[in-house]
């Protein structure tokens, strides 16, 4: 019996070890556009510092963006951006926090490009909101690569628009992300 | 029943694990390292009304600058509140890095040009250094004719100078209310007379509440140490005060203010300001402000794989 529960402590922290893999990056890219159909200038921005961690026994999936880090082509606007919008230094950072639906579909110990969708609860501007996000996992070596592109809706975050820039803000902005995670 | 134990063990092992399991990962991504972040917008603009804030425009970054002071408010009817004489300042502002910028201008009192430098010294961080603080310096040449002078001095060209330095000392106490110091130095290579020096020492201060989003009230106070009882071409001078609020629209900030001073260089301000808010001498101002990207960011320039 003794030598049961043995076997079974050893292949239980056996089993943690190998399944319980984890891949994570802090230089996963987010650009978005949230320009206004005919807009003189573009509304957009890009943020090269967003973290990440994947794990692929529970399929959990998280992003953490340090919104202070979106840069501008126009300094003005990056101002603006933190300033009146996302309001940065009530809000510093935005997460989201979702699963993985056909984890069992997916292969990572083989190379490969698995379509997935991710649902889960994206927080911008200290306000969440229940979300499908569908997108691509790519396998490769020791190395996942998550991309997705999706909308959000300014108004389902609390980011008004005011009258006077609606000409060139749009109600909604295109993100797309992409990061590649390494084995942890 | 050892066995049932463990197995239950371990069912609810698994079960805590998963529920909780996103918030911990998002936990493992905090930042752990007690990184101290640089305390953004202090102010909205580089001015805050006429001294300049210890915010920098960004590298790259040109900023055509029309300040404008009308006449006296207390003129009245006759010169339509002081809107039918007005001075000016045209500037253009540049940012040549993140800390460094410099900017030239031209002003229509006493024709005068003048050229600034100002750097950021020290930047306020949360839970770190408590202020940010900048070095101005400036210099301006007049260009009006010769004044009137004792018999026998000659003007040279020396005498056209002055130059002034200050100490931006800010704080932003909360995103809302933000004050900064301004101990400064005007040195004027020609004053009235030798009845006084030409160094004057003066304590500015200045400061901004935001009182929405998009708007906020600002002010700022030049206390003279000395040379407070000083002539200007035989006019009484008065320590300079300014009330206003900044307007955000879309594109740019909008600061409109009363004043009682109409130069809009470091050396009217202190050591020129002729007219005084205690006889309603005041001056509607203000300054509007264009920005132009000279230089991307590097993520947007020609070949970065970002777009």
């Amino acid at each position: 019996m003794k030598k049961f529960i043995l076997t079974a402590a050893i292949l239980a922290a056996g089993s943690t070890a190998l399944f319980a893999q984890k891949y994570m990056t802090r230089t996963a890219r987010i650009t978005f556009d949230a320009t206004s159909k005919g807009s003189p200038e573009d509304i957009a921005a890009v943020n090269n510092e967003v973290a990440s961690i994947l794990d692929s026994k529970t399929g959990d999936v998280v992003f953490q963006v340090p919104v202070k880090s979106f840069k501008f082509e126009k300094a003005l606007m990056q101002d603006h951006f933190n300033e009146n919008y996302m309001e940065s230094d009530k809000f510093p950072k935005s997460d989201f926090k979702g699963k993985v639906g056909n984890l069992d579909a997916l292969n990572f110990a083989k190379d490969g490009s698995y379509p997935t969708t991710v649902a889960g609860k994206l927080t911008i501007h200290g306000v969440s909101n229940d979300v499908n996000v569908p997108g691509t996992i790519v396998v490769k070596g020791t190395s996942v690569t998550l991309k997705a592109k999706f909308a959000v809706k300014l108004a389902d975050y609390k980011i008004s628009v005011p009258n006077m820039v609606a000409d060139k803000l749009g109600k909604e902005a295109l993100i797309s992300l992409e990061g590649v995670l390494n084995q942890k | 029943m050892r066995r049932t134990l463990l197995l239950s063990a371990l069912f609810a092992s698994v079960a805590t694990v998963s529920s909780a399991q996103a918030d911990k990962l998002l936990e493992e991504l905090d930042d752990k390292s007690d990184k101290k972040e640089a305390v953004t917008n202090t102010f909205k603009a580089t001015r805050i009304i006429n001294s300049s804030t210890v915010e920098n425009l960004a590298a790259g970054v040109l900023d055509f600058r029309i300040l404008h002071r009308f006449g006296r408010v207390s003129d009245g009817v006759d010169n339509f509140f002081g809107f039918d004489n007005a001075t000016t300042r045209i500037g253009l502002d540049y940012g040549v890095t993140k800390w460094l910028m410099v900017g030239l201008g031209h002003s229509t009192l006493y024709k005068s040009n003048d050229a600034f430098l100002k750097a950021k010294l020290l930047a306020q961080k949360t839970n770190g250094t408590p202020v940010t603080v900048s070095y101005f310096t400036g210099m301006s040449i007049v260009g009006d004719k010769a004044p009137v002078l004792p018999p026998g001095m000659e003007y040279y060209f020396t005498h056209r100078l002055a130059y002034s330095h200050q100490l931006l000392i800010a704080r932003k106490f909360n995103s809302n209310l933000s004050l900064q110091l301004m101990p400064t130095l005007v040195h004027q290579n020609l004053v009235d007379s030798s009845a006084w020096s030409n160094n004057t020492f003066a304590l500015g201060v200045g400061g901004r509440m935001k009182v929405s989003k998009r708007m906020a009230i600002t002010a700022e106070y030049y206390y003279r140490v000395n040379n407070a009882d000083m002539l200007n071409f035989g006019a009484k001078t008065y320590n300079s005060l300014s009330v206003g609020c900044d307007i955000e629209t879309g594109g740019h900030v909008f600061q409109l203010f009363f004043t009682n001073s109409v130069g809009m260089n470091e050396r009217t301000i202190v050591n020129q300001t002729t007219d005084t808010w205690e006889k309603g001498h005041l001056h509607f101002g203000f300054n509007i402000s264009r920005v132009f990207t000279v230089v991307k960011p590097k993520e947007f320039q020609k070949g970065n794989s970002n777009w």
